[in-house]
């Protein structure tokens, strides 16, 4: 059997009022597999991706990610870690009006540091194979919806991480681009990448996930 | 409007950083306005304050010694005297010697500002004029009688070189005659002073009155010594109230700017135009109001140790600002802070709603793109190519960050310049550079020079007599001043022509030239003791008094005086002076030492100078912290971007700084430049204003190593305004800055 990427334990999340935005869920992903996060709207999906993405700490539990425990991570190492394991996409792409395109996707391999040139190729080969290489020097603003999600998940794909990440990825689009964003998904699973998803898209959900857990107030369960 | 309170309370305690800068920037105007400003005051009124202060004679009468003062005189409200005056013989310049048995009185009540008044027939007190010597000095006469120096004292109407007590008067010799010192009910004009002098006179038998000196030639004089110095001050009172105003204005104008998403949430939901201006004016002034307390009382502190200086300085003795000052400045500085915010609010009020909410929301079009491209391809790290394009694509912060460093970089370059000059101004001015100085009982002390040069220690003498003269036509006598040797290393420059070199050739200042029509090339007929010399000017002198310069050789009969010495570096000049004296023993010489006081001005102008130098940093530190704090803000949910991406604190702050780094260095290449620039336009103004022209080695004053330092000024502003809002942007939770939208 090989190690779970991700295994959480007995994790609690609370904000300062209210009952726990996450409560006592424990969770294990397999290499390779894609997991769809479903449930209502307030029902702590995006907490949980937070965690696991160390960009927020649990008040009780564990989270070890890809043999880390990312739960006791300070800024740096947590920057650093995203670094290497976790590729992030979110709803409303977040992607630096800025910067072009390719600058976008190269940046988390910039700020890893390491060879230019490797990352420039590793990069182009990846806007080429999701379709959007003519708009490499382009500027985000100037790009379709689904465009602009493709190259958010070049940019989380850049640093070839373990773990993807999606927050509700065709949350802001048309059927047609979130049909795309289906395919590309669809095709990085296919290829043995290891996804998280967020979402209330049932036919995103159905269409890549070989699993599924319905969150419902803080509390998660095994769905299928 | 209590909906209305709520907006302004929240506006205050949310927007933290924005409510403390303002009230720190305020604090830090308000105290360079009381300090300017108290300056301002005192150089002004210091003569009066003074003379007030000691009940100063507006009269002081010379009666001839066997006259009796008249017992009552109409006009007059306080007499005293008579005192006796003595014509001592002692060294160097007669002195006006007064036998007084008590410093008080009705009249001219003398401060002691060292030791205690004389009692004993053999001490004296010396004023604190030309003539200075230290508590426990001797002084021999030359009639034998040695007097110790017991105090020293400061007679604002100047009524006596030194002092003795009655006692002294037998031992001491002829009585010259006696002085009478006299206040009247009215004196503020020459004419009042004119007619107490002629009742006085009309009170005794003619002839009993040999002379009077009216308080307002007094005052002239002094005021006139002051004046050569109070433009200076003006000016760095000036350069701290301006620079204020200046950085009042922008962080305000900045912060309401920052508003206007919020203006237009407020317009969107009901809110007048008007009452959106009162929101935003008391947002900024109750911050400022703190902060100008602070600063208030800050100011007067700090203006208690210079003001210290200036009394000295000056001679007056009233050692706080006024409060109505300290109000004005304080009340000014609210003005201005609320006329920016009404301004700014107004502009913002104006705005249409759908147009406000858009500004905040997508921060306008992206700019300058092409900066972002052209820093990628740096060597660089990708935070720091990111920071370095930061500036390009806010053009109007960018201009804000870079108003605020250059200013603060300008203000820094002018005032360490300001200060500079005035100092060698100062040193040109007084020409006593001398280490060592030889006198003589009375007149000549020519025959020193062999002695002097064979001591061990002597770098350079010059030999100097001074004589009284008259210029044909000129009624006021000036001072004609010989040398024998080399007097160019004293402290004299040169403000245009040369230096004269062969006999019957002479150099004078401004004053002389002024006043006698002269120019340079021209020669001019003096008569000194009733013989007429021939001098052809050669050159103008940076001097104040009016005085020529010219060799012994070509006025044989004003020999040499004394001699002023300068020693080798490492020569202890009391040592060189003990053992001068012995060299001289035959000829009735002795060589003092020179020059250990510090000079009261250079302190006020060290102590002001880096107090508004600090402060002016700070300012625009703040400036610098203010806009970046506004640009974080707006750009918080990018930040949280980047972090998701994986960037790390360390990153973070380096991409901060190098966003204001290029700012820093580009503030210095403009403010340091306009700061010299400053310099040389407003030194050369004041000091024409005093009637003095300036030469070039006065105004020159910033070398290499003060630009490199002053270079620093405009990176050390970007730095310090950038390090604690870098520390923000890295410790902004990732997670809270992604979900603001
Ligand atoms: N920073 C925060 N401070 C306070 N409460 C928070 C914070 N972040 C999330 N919450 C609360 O935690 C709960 C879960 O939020 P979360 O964003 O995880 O929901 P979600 O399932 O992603 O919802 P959606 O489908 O609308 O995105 C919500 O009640 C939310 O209000
Ligand atoms: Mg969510």
């Amino acid at each position: 059997m090989t190690d779970p990427v991700i295994d959480l334990r007995g994790v609690t999340r609370r904000y300062d009022e209210g009952p726990p935005a996450l409560h006592d869920v424990s969770l294990t992903v397999k290499p390779g597999e894609c997991v769809a996060v479903l449930g209502p709207s307030g029902s702590g999906k995006s907490t949980l991706l937070n965690l696991i993405a160390g960009l927020d700490r649990p008040d009780e539990g564990t989270v070890t990610v890809a043999g880390t425990r990312v739960d006791t991570l300070g800024e740096a190492a947590s920057a650093r870690y995203r670094r290497a394991h976790i590729g992030l996409v979110f709803q409303f792409f977040n992607l630096l009006d800025d910067l072009t395109v390719l600058d976008n996707v190269l940046l988390p391999a910039q700020l890893a540091g390491g060879s230019r040139k490797a990352a420039r190729d590793h990069a182009a080969g990846l806007l080429s194979s999701l379709g959007i290489a003519r708009h490499a020097d382009a500027y985000p603003g100037r790009l379709s919806g689904g465009e602009r999600q493709r190259v958010a998940v070049a940019r989380a794909l850049v640093n070839r991480p373990a773990l993807l990440l999606a927050d509700e990825p065709t949350g802001a689009l048309d059927t047609a681009s979130g049909e795309d964003v289906r395919h590309l998904l669809n095709g990085l699973h296919d290829s043995g990448q290891t996804i998280v998803l967020v979402t209330h898209d049932l036919r995103l959900a159905e269409a890549c996930a070989t699993r599924t857990i319905g969150m419902r107030d803080g509390h998660a369960e095994e769905e299928r | 409007m209590s909906g209305l309170r709520q907006v302004i309370r929240s506006g205050v305690r949310r927007r933290r950083v924005q409510t403390v800068v303002i009230g720190l920037v305020a604090a830090a105007a308000v105290t360079a306005s009381v300090l300017g400003a108290g300056l301002l005051v005192a150089s002004r009124a210091p003569f009066d304050n003074s003379f007030a202060a000691q009940h100063g004679a507006h009269l002081t009468v010379q009666l001839a010694p066997d006259a009796k003062p008249p017992a009552d005189v109409p006009g007059v409200v306080a007499a005293s005297g008579p005192y006796a005056v003595l014509d001592v013989p002692l060294q160097g310049p007669p002195l006006t010697l007064v036998a007084r048995a008590d410093p008080g009185g009705d009249v001219d009540r003398v401060e002691v500002t060292d030791g205690r008044w004389a009692t004993a027939p053999n001490e004296i007190v010396v004023g604190d004029g030309s003539f200075r010597l230290p508590v426990g000095e001797h002084l021999t006469t030359e009639n034998g009688v040695t007097l110790t120096v017991v105090g020293t004292a400061r007679s604002v109407s100047q009524t006596a070189t030194a002092w003795v007590a009655p006692s002294a008067v037998e031992s001491l010799g002829t009585i010259q005659g006696y002085q009478m010192l006299y206040r009247f009910g009215a004196a503020s004009t020459a004419a009042d002073v004119e007619a107490g002098r002629a009742a006085v006179e009309a009170a005794l038998p003619k002839g009993a009155v040999t002379g009077a000196r009216s308080w307002l030639d007094v005052r002239q004089q002094a005021v006139e010594e002051a004046a050569v110095f109070v433009p200076f001050l003006v000016a760095f009172a000036l350069l701290g109230i301006v620079m204020a105003v200046l950085v009042v204005g922008t962080v305000i104008a900045g912060a309401v700017a920052a508003g206007t998403r919020r203006i237009g949430i407020l317009k969107a939901l009901g809110c007048t135009p008007a009452g959106i201006v009162r929101a935003f004016v008391a947002q900024a002034l109750i911050p400022a109001s703190v902060g100008g307390v602070a600063g208030a009382v800050a100011g007067n502190l700090i203006a208690l140790p210079v003001l210290a200086e200036t009394e000295q300085l000056y001679g007056s003795s009233n050692a706080t600002i006024a409060w109505w000052v300290t109000l004005v400045a304080a009340g000014g500085v609210l003005v201005v802070v609320a006329a920016t915010a009404w301004a700014a609010a107004l502009r913002a009020g104006r705005l249409r709603t759908v147009d406000a909410i858009a500004v905040g929301r997508a921060a306008g079009p992206v700019r300058g793109r092409w900066a972002g491209r052209w820093a990628a391809r740096l060597p660089v790290s990708r935070p720091v190519a990111l920071g370095l394009a930061r500036p390009f694509a806010r053009p109007v912060r960018t201009t804000a960050i870079l108003l605020a460093v250059a200013t603060g970089a300008t203000a820094v370059t002018f005032a360490t310049g300001l200060a500079a000059s005035l100092v060698r101004i100062q040193a040109a001015v007084e020409q006593d550079n001398a280490d060592v100085i030889v006198m003589g009982m009375r007149g000549d002390a020519a025959g020193a020079l062999p002695a002097i040069t064979a001591q061990a220690g002597t770098r350079a003498a010059y030999g100097m007599g001074q004589a009284p003269a008259i210029v044909s036509g000129n009624t006021d006598p000036f001072s004609v001043t010989t040398i024998t040797g080399d007097a160019t290393w004293d402290g004299f420059e040169m403000v245009s022509g040369r230096w004269f070199t062969a006999t019957g050739e002479a150099v004078a200042g401004a004053p002389f030239l002024n006043a006698t029509g002269t120019r340079i090339g021209d020669t001019v007929q003096i008569k000194i003791q009733d013989q007429p010399v021939r001098l052809r000017i050669v050159g103008e002198v940076f001097e104040t008094n009016g005085g020529v310069f010219t060799s012994t050789s070509t006025i044989p009969d004003v020999p040499v005086g004394e001699w002023h010495i300068a020693l080798t570096d490492g020569t202890d000049k009391n040592a060189y002076a003990q053992s001068l004296t012995t060299a001289l023993a035959g000829q009735n010489l002795t060589a003092q030492p020179n020059g250990a006081e510090i000079d009261p001005l250079l302190a006020v102008v060290q102590g002001l100078t880096l107090t508004l130098t600090l402060l002016l940093l700070a300012v625009a530190a703040l400036g610098v912290l203010n806009m970046l704090v506004l640009d974080l803000r707006d750009r918080v949910h990018d930040l949280g971007v980047h972090k998701a991406l994986g960037m790390t604190p360390r990153q973070t702050i380096a991409m901060v700084i190098a966003s204001v780094a290029g700012l820093g260095v580009l503030g210095s290449l403009l403010g340091v430049p306009l700061g010299i620039a400053m310099q040389r336009l407003v030194v050369p103004a004041m000091a024409a204003s005093g009637g003095l022209h300036l030469p070039e080695s006065l105004l020159d004053v910033y070398g290499p190593v003060l630009l490199g330092g002053l270079a620093l000024g405009g990176p050390v502003i970007a730095l310090l305004g950038a390090l604690l809002p870098a520390g923000w942007a890295a410790r902004t939770r990732t997670a809270v800055a992604l979900r603001t939208e």
